[in-house]
């Protein structure tokens, strides 16, 4: 029921790119994954692509998370996340802001990182709100 | 029967060609009623080309190696520079004894029967990417029917019919047999009197009826004529006792689940109908046909480093990886077909728009595996041949061979093909994980998974090393800003590629965008 209730507050942007449209892509929808859980996020998300351990790969074409002093400031990794940056895809379209505002979380305290301070999912919706560029 | 004094819609549309140009021929052909399928309208015509006029072309994949097919064949030097030891880029097969290499380093090695194969990249051709066909007829490769609709197929949601996987027929029928009886409700009860004209209404109600296979009070209900479209309980059969029985209609709260009418509308796509093709043997034998027309020309295990460029001509750097040595190599002009997600991290010596347009464009990170089974249990026990099953779960949709139905011994299905969040949650494990969640997920279609597993193979493209992601994916807001500055020449260089191209993820794309960049090329040689 929340899933289809879900389907109709997809923001329009979501819903194209989702719809297998032009691309060769599967058919069919996904079940949403809504644990709030940073360390889960990071897993399911985020290591894909910048490694479990958080190294990135292709000698540095995807980035390195871990010992990253940028990510001091959260609107750096908040805009990432919610926006793309060249090759990586905005996440807001498969990430609520409350597990954006968690991994954040997760990623600023854990691989060498130690910014304590907790990312809110009010800081995720200040900083990403729609219309505010990324540049 | 024709006339054969009158000639022929080919020889007529010829002499339009030859008279007229190719814009006179498309045009002639749309008023004749075929064409408007594709922009390709023939391969380019790049006549009278400057003796020693040269021409570099990075990436030896589907767009590259016809840039360079086209152009040596009108009179250029060419060279092609490869990343990889083999052409082709993502039009690629793996068989059994091939190792694939994640980025990481984690090596997997494909275990597969002789003869079995997965396409980890494309894998089906639609009917109307004429260029594509094209070059497959030219070169010869043969292509077989892919099964693209199975009625047969399975729908599952784990929101839905209990979690149990229901037949495509089934829950299609139901689909339309529910949402029509709704529509006559409305249309009876007045509902569309501000809409529709009395003679309209009964014209909908009457389509309806047969559209929805309702019942004489115009509604869905079990019946043997439901089944005759949705499947019997019990199917026609001869002799005494050969009188089907009908099966249960589902419910409309099932059928209304998203991943009904999803799975319905995916076969609306003008890239997903039927007819759909693949190269016998694997999508790599098309890749393997443009190398036997320029293998010659193409550098292999050469990593772009720089490229360079001045009012005259570009110089590329590369390293020949094995041995390290650094090499260039210098040309009037680049055809740059990189991928966006390796090239906008190379230093090139381009314009700031071209440099903030190859930055711009996201990629998805799609993930397919291949699953070795011991026997076609879908053909001899689910009488599956070929096509899809759905589902919500992270590997989204499995897909069944193509090729020698009926036959005995191992056989490869596609036991995933995920994209976006299920993708990259498969792509974050072990490959010995991936199979572990392939099959915890694929034995709700088939409980016979883990009995006939023999061995897999998973390609998560984010771990590609030399993509780091599958296609692009422009989005509208993407386009409007930066498409036309990624494909415009840049001085002496011109991107191409599926990126580069409104067929994003097709090898049409690719072909067309390759075609049109090196025309562009042709015609500035020609003015200056």
């Amino acid at each position: 029921m929340t899933m289809r209730r879900s389907l109709f507050l997809i923001p329009p942007l979501l819903a194209l790119l989702a719809a297998p449209g032009h691309a060769d892509t599967p058919g069919g929808v996904q079940a949403k994954n809504k644990a709030v859980d940073g360390e889960k996020v990071y897993k399911q998300i985020c290591a894909a692509c910048h490694m479990p351990n958080a190294m990135g790969s292709g000698g540095g074409t995807i980035p390195a998370l871990a010992k990253d002093k940028k990510l001091a400031d959260p609107a750096y990794p908040i805009t990432i996340v919610m926006k793309g940056k060249g090759a990586m895809p905005p996440m807001s379209e498969i990430l609520s802001t409350a597990q954006v505002a968690a991994v954040i979380t997760y990623v600023r305290t854990h691989f060498g990182n130690s910014y304590p301070q907790p990312v809110t999912e009010a800081d995720v919706k200040r900083i990403a709100k729609p219309g505010r560029s990324m540049e | 029967m024709e006339n054969s004094t009158q000639p022929s819609r080919r020889q007529l549309l010829s002499l339009i060609g030859k008279m007229g140009g190719a814009a006179a021929m498309y045009q002639a052909m749309t008023a004749l009623g075929h064409a408007a399928e594709t922009q390709f309208d023939g391969p380019p015509v790049l006549s009278g080309a400057k003796p020693g006029a040269s021409v570099v072309v990075l990436g030896a994949g589907l767009a590259g190696m016809v840039a360079a097919y086209e152009l040596e064949k009108a009179g250029y030097q060419v060279k092609l520079l490869e990343f990889q030891d083999r052409p082709g880029g993502r039009n690629y097969t793996l068989r059994g004894g091939d190792i694939f290499t994640e980025s990481d380093g984690t090596v997997q090695k494909v275990q597969f029967a002789p003869g079995n194969y997965i396409n980890p990249g494309p894998w089906r051709i639609p009917h109307h990417h004429n260029c594509l066909l094209h070059y497959c007829r030219q070169f010869g490769v043969a292509l077989e029917p892919f099964i693209q609709l199975n009625h047969n197929g399975f729908i599952h949601s784990s929101e839905a019919f209990g979690g149990k996987p229901q037949r495509y027929k089934a829950v299609a029928t139901d689909f339309r047999g529910h949402t029509s009886e709704l529509l006559a409700k409305a249309a009876n009860a007045k509902a569309l009197d501000g809409s529709v004209s009395a003679e309209d209404k009964e014209k909908l109600l009457e389509a309806l009826r047969h559209w929805g296979v309702l019942d004489d009070n115009m509604a869905y209900t079990s019946s043997v004529a439901v089944s005759a479209q949705r499947g019997y309980d019990r199917p026609p059969g001869g002799g005494v006792e050969g009188a089907p029985s009908p099966s249960q209609i589902a419910k409309l709260g099932d059928v209304l689940d998203p991943q009904v009418w999803t799975a319905m509308s995916f076969y609306f796509n003008y890239v997903m109908q039927t007819t759909m093709f693949q190269p016998v043997g694997g999508m790599d034998m098309i890749g393997k046909a443009f190398a036997g027309q320029v293998g010659k020309l193409i550098t292999y295990n050469a990593k772009v480093t720089k490229v360079a460029q001045n009012g005259k001509g570009v110089t590329v750097s590369y390293k020949d990886v094995p041995s390290g040595k650094m090499n260039s190599v210098s040309a009037d002009w680049c055809v740059c077909t990189i991928p966006l997600s390796i090239i906008s991290q190379v230093e090139m010596q381009v314009g700031p728009k071209l440099a903030a347009a190859m930055k711009a464009v996201p990629y998805a990170g799609q993930l397919k595996m291949g699953l070795e089974f011991k026997r076609r249990f879908w053909e001899e026990d689910d009488n599956i041949y070929g096509g899809h099953s759905f589902t919500d779960q992270p590997i989204a949709q499995l897909s069944y061979p193509n090729d020698r139905f009926f036959s005995n011994g191992p056989a490869v299905l596609l036991g995933a093909f995920a994209r976006d969040a299920g993708a990259f949650e498969l792509t974050g494990m072990t490959p010995q994980e991936r199979i572990e969640a392939a099959l915890a997920q694929g034995e709700i279609f088939h409980p016979q998974y883990r009995k006939e597993f023999m061995n897999g193979v998973s390609v998560p493209w984010s771990r590609v090393p030399w993509i780091l992601g599958c296609t692009s994916r422009w989005s509208e807001e993407n386009r409007a800003a930066h498409y036309q500055n990624l494909v415009a020449i840049d001085g002496r260089v011109v991107l191409a590629g599926e990126h580069a191209s409104y067929y994003g993820g097709w090898m049409e794309g690719s072909l067309l965008s390759g075609i049109d960049a090196i025309t562009r090329i042709h015609q500035r040689t020609q003015a200056a």
